[in-house]
């Protein structure tokens, strides 16, 4: 959706050094084409201009003095300029064209790889969709504002200077007379410029408040209706349409003014030289054909200057776009490799925390004031946590102290905001503690490269991200050393294979919407079989309560959890009771600390915490077995 | 043409018909321009005098002058017009969408209501605008500009006709091809919008597999994709001009080879050459701007068509036409055999229920159960698809929508604000122009929200919205309930409305609605047992049905859906206070 209508961005400015000296970096590598391209430009501009000239010669060397053959052969000629002419104007287009793609490209890639370095913070604090403007429509309007906007300028303006150049290359003092209107042209020019300006602004603001109003309205419709409030609203809404109505009618009434002006002013031109021009020809101080050809490169005159006085606008929208760009592009990556790391070509699987103090941090999100509409950003799901200030009350882990030994499944249970979460988002190094360390293979993590380390970790998530693609491109991602037999064992592994056998196209079927297709439990079996397929030596599993998981599919999953478990070492967030009961230890993690730590058995017998968690979460699954959730999603969708 | 749009058009039919008037005007007169010019090279070949030529100075400048203002006076009256039209059917939308059931707007995305309202009505007055405009003055200074050149030489005239129209022709054919290009791009670049999309979502997968290369390289290949794309239309968009400026040039080629021989032969004279010239120079941009124009009405009217889209959906939930009024509702309440279905799903079945006025209903169950649509249905935000909903004995159906929803206060789950000062938000149903400050102030205090606003810098002026203060959960949820109450409602509907309200705050809050409602019926929906045992009635409600009925001791004593939640509560109260040094 490319309505990104807030008002800060409509009040930048229309030439900004910094920011141009960056943007012309990008040009660097295509010097060739774009001297070709100015080159082919200004031969452009010269056919043009080409066309009086041959009527001058015309009248003054062959109409004049009655030579039919010289006509036509000057004709020919002028037909050799004019296909030349549009020759050149295509080449030119096409190559300013095919640099404009590929520093398009360029930009949009080095977006791309840069936000993919960034850390997940900044992805739980900046909306998915206004990051998406950044890559997408802000890419296009530069792109755009670049090939078509200044390019066309530099085409006006050179045809500008070739055809002062050759006026008064024919006759000095007839260019004087003609020019005898510039400053009238000039006055009227930058005074249409600036009200365009003016304009301009007024209605992007009055446009973006009329989106803005429209937006929040049809969201809370519902309200409105129930309030009475369809009156009232339509008057507000009426008053903000007016506003806008009237800044287009006054935009209207200086274009009205503008246009027939500079019209006029030509006319004014024309009508000196047949008064001064024409006396001079009388007087043979110059001939007809120059007259002539004074007259039609007059009308040519005027154009570029109309053309000009508009071009103002797009530049100010292109530099606020590149602006945009680069404040993401400069956005440090918070969570980085060092420079020297660890190698890991393989892991024991030994996991140690300690004494780790973690808060979520405070997130500046980058270019809020440029926030795409408010519904884009309510409609983007809250990934992750919500940023919580890092002062003392928003420490998540306080003092957390535990090691895993290779091959030991663990389990983690609390009650909501224990901090659970943040166990496995600091294990693969999402996050950053705030104090003390976390080890794997008794070594920090900050010592491992990011990818090195997550290669050895499998990460099956609560809420099952598919990609679009196949069933079997979401097992391998993006890792072509998985076979397609690899993919079938491990999907046999998790009992994944039996329901994908029955899809339409098995392993190729389509996975569209995200999954919507499949159900959650299937899903879940797919995340299994992705993250076993990579063969982790260390596995993560946030086995959240999942509800709507039918009594079958839920029984294939709890096969397919011990499964996968076996002989790795596992930290599992669980909230399954037959999970809990079958792993090494379980450790209860309640308000930030490890206040328990036992088997099942152990922790029951002691009637602490745990049991009263383990009540708690018994009888949600109960409660889920005995009242079936399905059919409720309608009403969900609904009251949400 | 769209029947609504030419109803516009005819509202507004005398100005358009005045600005054509004066195009047409403009035009006669900007085309004796060349005229001028040909009697003032005539008389300069001559050897007339400077003063002689002053008159042909003159009559240009007169001339033009008339242009000017002319033009001056059609562009107020066809893009003034254009605009106001732009703005009434702006208006018409928003007034339409208004009238809309709740339920359009879930399965409608408001990005696309949008864009109609913005984008695609800007297409609109293009066409109403600048396309009518440009249309009608290229034509009228085309046919009057060839009847000029048809008294001056025949052949000359005729060689300008067959070239001339291909300028036009040019963007007629190519238009609609490149067309069909730009949508392949579009395709692509939601493609890569699509994608981009997913991984931004997708992150901590992508990151936690290291997919991070495999992703650069795939959106490279989309982009790849994209530029290919693009160029195509390039090679086809890039040839538009070229080929009209070549045809434009072989015009004049022409014009001068056998103008040029004319000339020579005697047929005309050199000032008839120089007016054909003025002619064609002043023919070339309409004659560009027209394919443009074509092009423009095109997409002028398939704009109009996506709003008609809109305009002819009827709202499923209106007034009968013998609607009642309902001056002084008691405010009982029943449902009688209810049933709701939404997209074929049952949502509610058979729900029979009655809340005497002045009594508090509460009621519980699972996520999904159907509390929220069973209240929905009192105020008609939806419509029962069997049995009915009877408020003080009458169908909800029977009365005047406006009255009825008067009588109501409703706290939905969603707390939405508005971009106002808190006070008019709070002020919302009161259909009054300005906020009555008193009423204000008790409907906050009531909420227990005054203490909050004190300490806002401005108070009750201070914004709130999107792109006002941010508020808590809990500040919504009472900002929301002081809306609410304001309109001092006969039946006050509190759906989840207190969740995100520390518990002993909501108790207040509780017992002073309890207090103040004498006659006020009130019906709550809750997780809570601490919001609903006070409850004249509770019923627990589950997929749809009724499974249990009473008050919280019989509900405790009869166990089952309510004794159990009851149970999870008291759980859930331990571990909040359990201490955090338990020991290890």
């Amino acid at each position: 959706m490319s309505t990104h209508f807030q008002e800060d961005e409509i009040l930048g400015k229309a030439y900004d050094a910094r920011l141009m000296r960056r943007l012309l970096r990008y040009l660097r590598p295509y010097r060739r084409a774009v001297t070709v391209s100015i080159v082919l430009l200004l031969l452009a501009a010269a056919a043009d201009l080409a066309g009086p000239y041959f009527v001058k010669v015309a009248i003054d060397h062959y109409i004049q003095v009655r030579d039919m053959g010289g006509v036509a052969v000057l004709s020919a000629l002028y037909l050799g300029t004019v296909i030349v002419g549009a020759a050149v104007r295509y080449w030119q287009n096409y190559i300013t064209q095919l640099v404009g793609q590929q520093v398009m490209y360029e930009l949009r890639m080095e977006v791309f790889t840069h936000l993919q370095r960034l850390a997940v913070a900044f992805f739980a604090g900046n909306p998915v969709g206004r990051l998406m403007t950044r890559i997408t429509n802000d890419v296009d309007t530069l792109y755009e504002m670049v090939t078509s906007g200044v390019v066309t300028v530099f085409g006006d303006v050179f045809l500008l200077v070739g055809v002062v150049a050759a006026m008064v290359w024919l006759d000095w003092r007839l260019a004087l007379v003609a020019f005898s209107v510039v400053p009238a042209l000039v006055a009227l020019t930058s005074w249409f410029q600036a009200r365009s300006r003016e304009s301009y602004r007024a209605i992007r603001i009055r446009i973006a408040r009329i989106n803005a109003y429209l937006n929040e309205n049809l969201m809370g419709m519902s309200i409105v209706q129930l309030f009475n409030r369809e009156r009232a609203n339509a008057a507000r809404f009426d008053d903000l349409n007016r506003d806008h109505l009237t800044a287009h009618l006054e935009a209207v009434w200086s274009f009205a003014l503008f246009y027939p002006a500079v019209g006029f002013l030509g006319a004014v031109a024309t009508a000196l030289l047949i008064w001064y021009g024409g006396g001079q020809v009388v007087q043979h101080a110059v001939t007809l054909g120059v007259l002539i050809a004074f007259i039609q490169y007059t009308e040519r005159f005027f154009r570029p200057i109309q053309d000009l006085a508009e071009k103002y606008n797009i530049l100010q929208a292109a530099m606020a776009s590149s602006e945009r760009i680069f404040r993401v592009l400069d956005e440090p990556v918070t969570v980085e490799d060092p420079s020297d790391p660890a190698p890991l070509p393989r892991v024991r699987g030994q996991i140690e925390f300690r004494n780790v103090w973690f808060a979520y941090p405070a997130i500046e999100p980058a270019g809020r004031e440029d926030a795409g509409p408010p519904g884009e950003a309510r409609s983007a799901p809250g990934r992750g946590e919500p940023p919580v200030p890092a002062g003392t009350d928003g420490w998540v882990l306080r003092g957390v102290s535990f090691a895993i030994r290779p091959g030991e499944s663990v389990a983690f249970v609390g009650h909501t905001g224990a901090g659970k979460t943040s166990i496995i988002n600091l294990i693969t190094r999402f996050y950053d503690p705030q104090r003390g360390q976390v080890l794997v293979d008794g070594v920090d993590i900050r010592r491992y490269a990011q990818r090195d380390l997550r290669r050895h970790i499998g990460l099956v998530l609560q809420d099952v991200f598919l990609f679009s693609g196949t069933v079997a491109s979401n097992i391998r991602l993006g890792n072509r050393e998985i076979s397609d037999d690899e993919i079938r064992r491990a999907a046999q592994f998790v009992n994944a294979h039996r329901f994908i056998e029955e899809l339409p196209d098995r392993y190729a079927t389509s996975v569209v919407e995200r999954g919507a297709t499949l159900s959650s439990g299937q899903r879940q079996l797919i995340a299994f079989a992705r993250a076993i397929s990579h063969n982790p030596e260390i596995l993560l599993v946030l086995d959240e309560a999942t509800s709507s998981v039918d009594t079958e599919t839920e029984l294939l999953i709890q096969e397919a959890l011990q499964n996968v478990l076996r002989g790795r070492t596992s930290i599992i967030i669980a909230h399954r009771l037959s999970t809990i009961q079958n792993v090494d230890r379980i450790l209860v993690l309640h308000k930030g600390r490890i206040v328990e730590e036992g088997t099942h058995r152990e922790l029951l017998a002691r009637g602490g915490i745990y049991t009263k968690l383990y009540q708690l979460q018994y009888r949600d699954q109960e409660l889920r077995q005995t009242a079936d959730m399905s059919g409720d999603r309608a009403t969900d969708a609904r009251s949400e | 043409m769209s029947p609504r749009l030419r109803s516009y058009l005819r509202r507004h039919a005398r100005s358009y018909a005045i600005g054509l008037l004066l195009g047409t005007a403009s035009a006669v007169l900007l085309m004796l321009g060349p005229h001028v010019l040909r009697l003032a090279v005539d008389a300069i070949a001559a050897g007339a005098s400077p003063f002689f030529l002053l008159r042909y100075a003159g009559a240009l400048i007169g001339l033009n002058l008339a242009v000017w203002i002319l033009r001056y006076y059609m562009r107020m009256h066809i893009l003034g017009i254009s605009r106001v039209i732009e703005y009434e059917i702006r208006n018409d939308y928003f007034a339409h969408l208004q009238r809309m059931h709740v339920g359009f707007f879930q399965h409608t995305r408001i990005g696309d209501l949008m864009t109609r309202a913005v984008s695609d009505l800007s297409t609109v007055q293009r066409f109403i605008g600048p396309g009518i405009m440009h249309f009608t003055s290229t034509v009228v200074m085309a046919a009057i500009a060839v009847g000029f050149m048809l008294t001056i030489d025949l052949t000359l005239t005729l060689y300008m006709l067959v070239i001339l129209p291909l300028v036009s022709l040019t963007f007629v054919v190519l238009g609609p091809l490149i067309h069909g290009q730009y949508e392949s791009v579009q395709e692509q670049f939601s493609v890569i919008s699509a994608h981009a999309q997913e991984n931004f979502s997708g992150i901590r997968v992508i990151k936690a597999f290291a997919q991070e290369p495999h992703e650069a390289e795939a959106f490279a290949a989309h982009n790849r994709e994209y530029i290919r794309r693009n160029l195509a239309v390039v090679k086809t968009e890039g040839a538009l001009w070229p080929l009209m400026s070549f045809f434009l040039g072989l015009a004049a080629v022409v014009l001068l080879w056998q103008g040029g021989q004319a000339v020579i032969a005697g047929r005309i004279t050199l000032g008839q050459f120089v007016q054909f010239i003025g002619y064609l120079g002043q023919l070339s941009w309409p004659m560009v701007a027209l394919g443009w124009v074509v092009n423009l009405m095109q997409r002028g009217l398939a704009s109009m068509k996506r709003l008609d889209e809109i305009f002819l959906q009827h709202p499923r939930i209106v007034d009968a036409p013998d609607a009642q009024t309902l001056p002084a509702p008691r405010g009982e309440i029943e449902f009688r055999g209810l049933g709701f279905s939404y997209n074929g799903v049952p949502v509610l079945l058979g729900v029979d229920l009655r809340v005497p006025a002045g009594t508090t209903l509460a009621i519980v169950g699972p996520t999904g159960s159907g509390k929220t649509t069973l209240v929905s249905l009192i105020p008609r935000l939806f419509e029962s698809t069997t049995g009915s909903v009877l408020v003080d004995g009458l169908d909800v159906r029977r009365y005047r929508m406006t009255d009825l929803r008067r009588c109501i206060g409703m706290v939905p789950q969603d707390t939405f604000m508005f971009s106002a000062p808190l006070s008019e938000n709070i002020a919302y149903g009161l259909e009054a122009p300005e906020p009555d400050p008193v009423r204000v102030r008790e409907a906050a205090e009531l909420a227990h929200l005054a203490v909050d606003v004190a300490g806002f810098p401005n108070g009750y002026d201070t914004m709130v919205g999107e792109r006002g203060v941010t508020l808590s959960g809990g500040q919504k949820q009472r900002a929301a309930i002081a809306r609410a109450i304001a309109r001092d409602p006969r039946i006050l509907i509190l759906d989840d409305a207190l969740s995100s309200v520390d518990t002993s705050t909501e108790e207040e809050i509780l017992r002073e609605l309890r207090a103040i409602s004498g006659t006020r019926t009130t019906i709550i929906i809750s997780h809570r047992i601490s919001t609903v045992r006070h409850a004249d009635q509770i019923v627990v409600l589950d997929k749809g049905r009724i499974v249990q009925r009473g008050t919280h001791d019989t509900l405790l004593a009869a166990g089952g859906l309510y004794a159990d939640l009851y149970q999870k509560q008291l759980l859930e109260e331990e571990l909040e206070a359990a201490d955090l040094d338990t020991p290890v």
